[in-house]
């Protein structure tokens, strides 16, 4: 309780909220957030994530930490709505997008999709060239003019830096890159679409430490534009690029907060124990 | 003790191995040496001449052509079919469905039924449609013969893809159509097996065409025409008494495998040439 109204402090914008505490999230709503309500979801019949509350700051990168299990991917997977194609997952609560409630009657899941980059635990270029892994997205939503898509097909791989490395060889298949270019290439398909959000499974899991440095870096850059929610196994990942970090545990929101304050002061016993390793 | 059992075994496997190398070689070789000799220009470029089929004159271009027309036409057939039926059941179908495992084992049961019950109930449709043996009873009697070989192993080939591309495509915000048609692009080395085999158990079959595509010294002109076949010709030739004639079945027999070689080879080099294209 004390905690939340510390960190609510900060500014009315950048709030960030992870204990049930309603009342106090709808003073904090604004137009480009993700805020979720009494989120609970079930994978036949088993409660996988119970009861979240939580306000998501825009224009910042917010790290879900935890245990294997506890639920850290199932709750990524909510937010762009993958859980569509598993029809054993039943989900309960709101999880508001920009204002509105993308588990609403009358949501377009294409819509919702197109509004989050996805970038998975490894690299999963499609059988096309390069270019074409960048141009997909740009295409099936809309965007014919070759002019057009060769524009945001370059503009996408400079962004990533993959430009230079790859300017020759564009036409060639994507498959031939290196598991740390394909994971940049996967990233620039994903922005391509120009989705306001970007999520990260576990998304510098399978790569070398330069490539994931290389992502954090880009992370970091992206956070000007994108609002971005990473899950990551790895503390001192979390430590070094999140802004906000979301401790879960068996499917709860455990404690939230400023990344400083999360790490430097921790609140809870269990996340006392889990920084200082006694479980993973 | 221990190592009595290795040698055992490691026994039983090499002898394996050289039955069946053995039993292919000793084909190849009996094909071979009696159709060669037979196997000439004119097999290939002439349509059957002096009387019926016992002939020893002209060629078996007719059943060349036949054959040809029946298993491309039936494999058009089929992969119109298959390729929609894989792809619900993969990909539109949630993963435990009901549905798609009624399919699986229709389709094995399917699979197991002899090429000569395929026949005798393509027979029985056309008598009832009033039909006469020709082409097109061939090509949709030989259609339903392949058609749960080229359904079962395209779905086995399928159900190995991860779900990473799907899961890819889909968070881009593409339809399940638009992803389909990605992921047809990943599976075309396994849709070409699937048609290989296919061809295989399809074109080399005598018994679903007996009754449905007929017999006939003349290359079909149309779909109503009867249509002769290299099995069913391979078969009249083996039958006759003399020696010359039954010679030329073996030369049918290696035109057959030629034939065979010719459509994998086109197949395998269509589908790379075509994962290379772009959308």
């Amino acid at each position: 309780m004390i905690s939340t109204n510390q960190f609510l402090a900060k500014s009315d914008h950048n709030s960030f909220i992870g204990m049930n505490e309603p009342i106090i999230l709808k003073k904090l709503v604004t137009n480009q957030s993700i805020r979720i309500e009494n989120l609970d979801v079930y994978i036949e019949n088993q409660h996988i994530l119970k009861d979240m509350n939580l306000t998501i700051p825009e224009k910042s990168i917010t790290c879900i930490i935890g245990p294997s299990g506890c639920g850290k991917s199932t709750f990524l997977k909510t937010l762009n709505r993958m859980h569509d194609e598993s029809p054993e997952v039943k989900i309960s609560g709101k999880v508001f997008v920009d204002d509105e409630n993308i588990y609403g009657p009358h949501v377009n899941v294409i819509d919702t999709r197109k509004k989050m980059g996805l970038l998975a635990q490894r690299p999963c270029p499609l059988p096309m060239s390069i270019f074409e892994n960048v141009a997909y997205g740009p295409r099936i939503h809309g965007i014919k003019k070759r002019k057009a898509v060769n524009q945001t097909v370059i503009q996408y791989l400079q962004y990533v830096g993959l430009w230079d490395e790859v300017r020759d060889r564009v036409r060639t298949s994507a498959t031939r890159l290196s598991i740390g270019q394909q994971q940049r290439l996967c990233l620039a398909r994903g922005l391509a679409i120009e989705p306001e959000y970007i999520l990260g499974d576990e998304a510098t899991s399978a790569l070398d430490p330069l490539s994931t440095k290389k992502i954090e870096e880009l992370f970091v850059k992206l956070k000007e534009k994108y609002t971005i929610i990473l899950v990551t196994h790895t503390l001192r990942q979390a430590k070094r690029i999140a802004d906000h970090i979301i401790f879960m545990y068996l499917g709860k929101i455990i404690e939230a907060g400023p990344t400083e304050e999360f790490f430097n002061n921790p609140k809870k016993q269990l996340t006392r124990d889990y920084l200082s390793g006694s479980f993973s | 003790m221990k190592q009595l059992e290795e040698k055992i075994f490691k026994i039983i496997m090499i002898c394996s191995a050289m039955i069946i190398l053995g039993v292919l070689v000793y084909i190849i070789a009996t094909v071979f040496y009696r159709g060669l000799p037979a196997l000439t220009l004119d097999m290939i470029t002439k349509l059957p001449g002096g009387g019926f089929y016992l002939g020893k004159e002209g060629g078996v271009l007719n059943a060349i052509v036949g054959s040809i027309y029946i298993i491309i036409g039936s494999l058009a057939i089929s992969m119109f079919i298959s390729v929609p039926l894989v792809m619900y059941i993969n990909f539109y179908l949630p993963a435990k469905s009901v549905f798609s495992s009624l399919i699986r084992f229709s389709l094995d049961i399917l699979f197991g039924i002899p090429s000569i019950v395929y026949g005798a109930f393509g027979f029985a449709l056309m008598i009832f449609l009033g039909v006469r043996a020709s082409l097109l009873g061939g090509i949709l009697t030989v259609a339903m013969l392949i058609m749960p070989i080229m359904m079962r192993s395209f779905d086995e080939i399928t159900r190995l893809l991860s779900r990473e591309l799907p899961d890819a495509l889909l968070s881009l915000g593409a339809t399940k159509y638009e992803m389909v048609k990605v992921i047809l692009r990943q599976l075309m080395p396994g849709l070409v097996t699937a048609i290989l085999l296919a061809i295989g158990r399809g074109i080399g079959d005598a018994a679903t065409v007996l009754f449905t595509a007929g017999y006939t010294d003349n290359i079909p002109n149309s779909l109503n025409q009867p249509a002769a076949t290299l099995p069913l010709s391979i078969f009249f030739q083996l039958g006759s008494p003399v020696e010359e004639v039954q010679n030329r079945a073996y030369a049918s027999a290696i035109i057959l495998t030629v034939i065979i070689l010719i459509l994998s080879f086109s197949a395998r080099y269509f589908s790379s040439k075509f994962s290379k294209n772009k959308i």
